[in-house]
């Protein structure tokens, strides 16, 4: 081997990787160094000084525990959502469309382009008092004159199933388009029903995209907070949410620190125990 | 299997009409239930469709009767075309340099035994496992510290930060699934390193750079946490959309929603159809 060829690698990935040190691992170190600041005394507002504050984390965390515990729960309620949406939605494209599969595949992916914000709006306005879902189902008697949907956990959750649901369908695509059919086939041959063939054979073999999908829905749900401001109301706050406030309207950056890192930390340990869990070490 | 489920279906006038109607659910159920699917993914977008054609005035919540106004004048709302045009030149602008600088790594990574490359693998996939509130808000952090206003040009540099791991993983895969043995008999042939590269390597790749490209482009595109933290005054299309949702949103953004759904649609046909004809001539 040359010299030539052991550099070739690290030269191809020095503008990159540096990119990235500078404008990724930088600010992450930045923001660890943010979340432990305090206000300098007489100083205006958002202006800190460095003093190894880590009590910060403990306040933030307290006065916002609720927000992390919906924040987390409203994920993994969207996460089993999408799952059970997705699911069967990869397996048709996957195996019953013939020769409508790109096309179909193409449709999964089209709506992204209506710009993500538009479309939760739109379902703003849809299950809002002027649409037609809920005179619809008070007519029907299915909900009672009083209730609504916006503003509420359902709008919330609903939206980021929805939003996520792409995410979601496909790496279930990606993996279930690589079972080989003559392994369900093998198992119907073997007497296994419909049923135990899924659950032994293609439930199975379609794991990695199983644990793709969950995390490239979970990761961003869990952190989202457009779905909760848009369809939500004050009482379906995610930490998302009170970040996106501590930074913009209260100015109090070592907060916002303190819970962005105690987010990624969260999501970072979680994301873990789940891939040894699940066992695929391909992801990565 | 499909020939004994035939001879199955010669039994069926026996069978009474519910057990057969049963029956087709049964074999059709996850096609019914893909088809419910899609209707939930389509729904707002055909609301979104529908109501760029409403005669609505300033907001677009009710239905007040067909225009086609919306669609002759889709600048016709203030702000709506300025911040549009921003959000394709940053689009275009992240889209080149993260399509260089991912294209680049990708290549590293599939092509080169190194060390380091298992850590190079994980700092790819780090930025896409951060949320993307963590992402804005530390990068905005970076940027006051060294007194750089929020604008377009952090607004850039966000974007391609989180693309690049996106188009690392496509254009990887892509290199990953080349036959190893195309260059080594290019090389067979007396071509040097670099005209393999550049007669064999490069043509193969060349569509996973380019679905790389429009994945790095709609991602920037339709991008509003991130953008929402770096982009100070400055306006993209999505951050139009939300802070003119409150007021309610003009129909012209509904316009230009819709529009760019059915021009990436003509795009990924068209795409579709040139690679088969390509596959054809080869």
């Amino acid at each position: 081997m040359t010299l030539s060829k052991v550099k070739m690698p690290y030269l191809l990935l020095l503008p990159g990787f540096l990119f990235l040190f500078t404008f990724f691992i930088l600010p992450i170190v930045n923001l660890a160094q943010t979340s432990t600041q305090t206000p300098i005394a007489g100083g205006d507002t958002g202006q800190y000084e460095q003093t190894l504050r880590f009590a910060n984390y403990l306040n933030a965390f307290t006065e916002n525990k609720e927000q992390f515990a919906r924040s987390f729960i409203f994920a993994l309620c969207a996460t089993i959502l999408a799952l059970a949406i997705a699911y069967p939605l990869a397996y048709a494209i996957a195996f019953k469309a013939g020769r409508l599969k790109n096309f179909l595949l193409v449709l999964v992916v089209a709506p992204f382009f209506v710009s993500f914000l538009l479309r939760t709006v739109a379902w703003k306005q849809i299950l809002g008092e002027e649409g037609f879902v809920v005179p619809g189902l008070r007519t029907l008697g299915i909900i009672s004159e009083s209730t609504t949907l916006t503003s509420t956990s359902f709008a919330v959750i609903m939206g980021m199933t929805y939003n996520f649901l792409p995410f979601m369908t496909l790496p279930l695509y990606a993996s279930l388009e690589r079972i080989d059919p003559r392994t369900m086939e093998a198992s119907g041959d073997l007497y296994a029903n419909g049923l135990t063939t899924f659950r032994k054979v293609t439930l199975p073999l379609s794991m990695p995209g199983v644990v793709a999908g969950t995390l490239l829905t979970f990761i961003p749900a869990a952190g989202d907070y457009v779905n909760a401001a848009i369809l939500g109301s004050p009482n379906t706050k995610m930490i998302g949410n009170v970040i996106e406030s501590r930074y913009f309207k209260i100015v109090d950056y070592p907060t916002a620190a303190a819970l962005s890192f105690t987010l990624m930390a969260a999501i970072l340990i979680l994301v873990t125990v789940y891939i040894r869990k699940a066992g695929t070490e391909e992801l990565v | 299997m499909s020939a004994p489920a035939k001879q199955k279906d010669a039994s069926i006038p026996t069978i009474p009409l519910n057990a057969r109607i049963s029956r087709w659910f049964g074999r059709n159920l996850i096609s019914i239930y893909a088809v419910f699917g899609f209707t939930y993914l389509f729904i707002p977008v055909a609301y979104t469709f529908a109501f760029s054609f409403n005669d609505s005035g300033k907001s677009n919540l009710v239905w007040k009767g067909f225009t086609l106004d919306n669609w002759k004048n889709p600048c016709g709302a203030p702000e709506v075309c300025e911040a549009l045009g921003n959000s394709i030149k940053i689009g275009l602008l992240a889209t080149i340099f993260s399509t260089i600088l991912g294209t680049m790594i990708a290549f590293a990574i599939g092509r080169y035994a190194f060390k380091g490359r298992s850590s190079s693998n994980l700092l790819i996939f780090l930025p896409m496992a951060t949320p993307e509130i963590v992402l804005g808000a530390s990068l905005l952090s970076l940027f006051l510290v060294f007194h750089i206003n929020p604008g377009f040009w952090p607004t850039v540099i966000a974007h391609v930060m989180f693309c690049i791991s996106f188009v690392v993983v496509t254009v990887k895969a892509r290199i990953a699934s080349l036959d190893p043995r195309l260059e080594q008999a290019a090389m067979d042939l007396y071509a040097n390193e670099l005209e393999t590269f550049r007669k064999v390597t490069l043509p193969l790749v060349a569509p996973g750079i380019a679905g790389a490209a429009l994945l790095a482009f709609s991602l920037s595109f339709d991008d509003f946490i991130i953008t929402n933290f770096n982009s100070g005054t400055l306006k993209t299309f999505p951050e139009f959309v939300y802070t003119s949702a409150a007021r309610g949103i003009p129909a012209q953004a509904n316009v230009i929603g819709s529009a760019m759904f059915f021009l990436a649609l003509i795009i990924v046909i068209a795409g579709q159809f040139v690679g088969k004809k390509v596959k054809v001539a080869k």
